[in-house]
């Protein structure tokens, strides 16, 4: 098991050295001076110059990121060009308020997509399974940005509920800020997990060991949670991974949407500024995160799965 | 003997895409207390369908009961709740099913799936059912420290043992084995069907035995019912229906089974497959492939009559004589 896990973060140095390369070159070729950014239209060519020559613009390509890579692994992931600032901190600095927003987004899309799932699937071609799988689809199908500004405008605009912009000072303004971003983002992922639930459970509902479930005499309830719910959990555990993956790296379009500090935030401003030590910094983070779960699902998986986890035994 | 299981005229249809589906159209049978019954016919004649109809465990929506009654120990089956009918199942009554490789939960230890069982029908602890389901396990000829074990760790003899195991931990009366052999090795299926026999004798279980192939019915079972498309044709003790067969269809069953004594070059399988469920034909419905079919037989259903001590045959050649 310890073979396994170690095993699996010596991969993440090639899925790390492969996400830097594309973006480090993708951002180093694509056009703009940072130089003329920072010190703005009016400075002068030498001016210009001496600031490339400072910022090492000037050498060829390779160099320059063969250079970020050795700063990488002193744990430098240099200043940002716009306000000069350590870039590792301003990740940092962001780090909880986007973990906060993918938790309660994540939490939304399990309390609703689970029980949703089963219940579908349990009733499947009834009424309500199609009213579930029709809203799902429409869940899985409507762009978050569109209903984030739905929501703002029914609950903060109309009715004056909660708040439409930024992150609250204090637990309570805390919450309510976070109640429109994380039902934005949990509505969508949601949406995937009630599929996907349901799905999974039609599959196992079908098995023979259902079947002789049934014939021990347990009850419905039983069957469901101990025999189906297990069994139905590993492509759920997935789905849900990628999707917590993902909102870990940052909401791009809802942290805008709501203004909400976060990852997803600084790195669209970082773009748009072509600030670039922060897009790659904010960027990698992004890349670590996702592996980091990735690789904490796996391990769940052992422990759902008996015979996944005679799989890792086996190294 | 008491008897134990009483089905009566029972009809099970399934409601398909493809039409009304007449799995099983008024089987009658009964089982007396020790008594084993062999329920033979091939893949489709309704087999497993009545297995799962004693048990109510037919899927519904598709499946339907639409007729008949089941007596178990002067109990009106079909009369009762679905919490009282869970106290029947796996208490009373118990079912080993065909394929031992997918009738396992992968995801829990085999201890945990003969505790569970054994807690669901009796009131006893943990540690109580804990130590109960390792007496079963060796009772079934496997070290009880295996209770520890996930299904995936056993080989498919090894996991039908444990599914007997469950099967057998509340000293059910009543065990139906659906084809407990047809997945395994011949070897295996020669040791399984003596564990059961063995079990059985011991715990005085009566038990409904479905299978296809003869020759286990002969080694294991007192009285014989052949289904064809829903409807047992032959019934009888073993003596009557091995020695004295009379309807066509069991007649074609033993054509087609090598025999090392007689010199045969060729078997004689049934000519022709099973009528289409969902559109059985009119009158008797083993005409279509009866080597003795007369115009009669396309026009009426004939009955189940029984030709001296308890030999019922349904056919119209038994009725003439």
């Amino acid at each position: 098991m310890y073979k396994y896990i170690l095993k699996r973060l010596l991969m993440m140095i090639p899925v790390l050295l492969g996400v830097t390369f594309i973006v480090f070159f993708i951002m180093a070729l694509s056009p703009g001076d940072p130089a003329a950014m920072i010190l703005g239209d009016q400075a002068s060519a030498e001016a210009l110059e001496m600031k490339r020559e400072e910022l090492g613009l000037n050498d060829p390509i390779l160099i320059r990121y063969g250079n970020y890579i050795i700063d990488m692994l002193h744990g430098d992931l240099g200043v940002s060009y716009k306000n000069s600032l350590d870039v590792w901190e301003q990740v940092w600095e962001r780090f909880p308020n986007t973990t906060i927003l993918a938790i309660a987004g994540i939490l939304v899309a399990l309390v609703i997509g689970i029980p949703t799932g089963i219940i579908s699937a349990k009733k499947q071609y009834t009424l309500i399974d199609n009213v579930a799988m029709i809203v799902s689809l429409i869940g899985v199908a409507m762009p978050n940005f569109w209903f984030g500004l739905l929501v703002v405008i029914i609950f903060s605009l109309h009715l004056g509920w909660l708040p439409s912009q930024g992150m609250g000072e204090g637990l309570v303004p805390l919450l309510q800020s976070l109640v429109l971003p994380a039902l934005t983002l949990g509505t969508g992922s949601a949406a995937m997990i009630t599929r996907m639930t349901r799905s999974s459970m039609l599959e196992v509902i079908r098995q023979d060991y259902i079947s002789t479930a049934r014939a021990k005499g347990l009850s419905e309830r039983i069957i469901t949670y101990r025999h189906m719910m297990r069994n139905a959990m590993i492509p759920i555990i997935t789905a849900v991974g990628l999707q917590f993956g993902t909102l870990l790296g940052g909401a791009m379009l809802t942290e805008t949407v709501f203004s909400w500090p976060g990852l997803g935030r600084l790195m669209v401003d970082s773009i748009k500024s072509k600030d670039i030590p922060l897009v790659l910094g904010s960027v990698i983070f992004l890349a670590i995160m996702f592996s980091v779960v990735n690789l904490i699902v796996d391990i769940i998986y052992a422990f759902v799965d008996p015979r996944i986890k005679s799989e890792y035994k086996k190294g | 003997m008491k008897e134990l299981l009483k089905v009566k005229d029972l009809v099970i249809h399934y409601q398909t895409d493809d039409g009304l589906v007449e799995a099983l159209n008024g089987v009658s049978l009964s089982i007396g207390e020790g008594e084993t019954l062999g329920l033979v016919g091939e893949t489709g004649a309704g087999k497993t369908t009545l297995a799962k109809g004693i048990m109510r465990l037919i899927p519904n929506p598709p499946g339907k009961i639409k007729e008949g009654e089941i007596f178990y120990d002067g109990k009106d089956l079909l009369a009762l709740g679905d919490i009282e009918m869970q106290d029947i199942r796996g208490g009373h009554i118990s079912m080993i099913f065909q394929d031992p490789m997918t009738s396992l939960n992968p995801v829990m230890t085999v201890g945990d799936q003969i505790m569970e069982v054994i807690q669901k029908h009796n009131n006893i602890s943990k540690q109580e059912a804990y130590q109960k389901a390792g007496e079963m396990l060796e009772l079934v000829g496997i070290v009880k420290e295996r209770a520890n074990d996930y299904p995936h760790q056993f080989s498919g003899g090894m996991k039908q043992r444990v599914i007997i195991a469950i099967a057998l931990a509340c000293n059910p009366k009543l065990l139906i084995a659906d084809e407990p052999t047809t997945a395994l090795d011949v070897t295996i299926q020669a040791q399984v069907l003596e564990m059961i026999n063995r079990l059985k004798k011991k715990l005085n279980t009566s038990m409904l035995l479905i299978t296809h192939d003869l020759g286990v019915v002969a080694q294991n079972c007192d009285h014989v019912a052949i289904i064809y498309a829903g409807e047992i044709v032959e019934y009888g003790d073993l003596q009557q229906v091995f020695k004295n067969t009379q309807h066509p269809y069991t007649e074609g069953l033993f054509g087609s089974i090598p025999s090392l004594a007689a010199n045969v070059k060729r078997l004689q399988p049934v000519e022709g497959l099973m009528p289409d469920p969902t559109d059985l034909p009119e009158g008797c419905k083993f005409h279509t492939r009866c080597k003795y079919v007369q115009d009669i037989c396309k026009k009426n259903v004939p009955p189940l009559i029984d030709i001296g001590e308890g030999h019922l045959v349904r056919c119209v050649r038994c009725q003439k004589q």
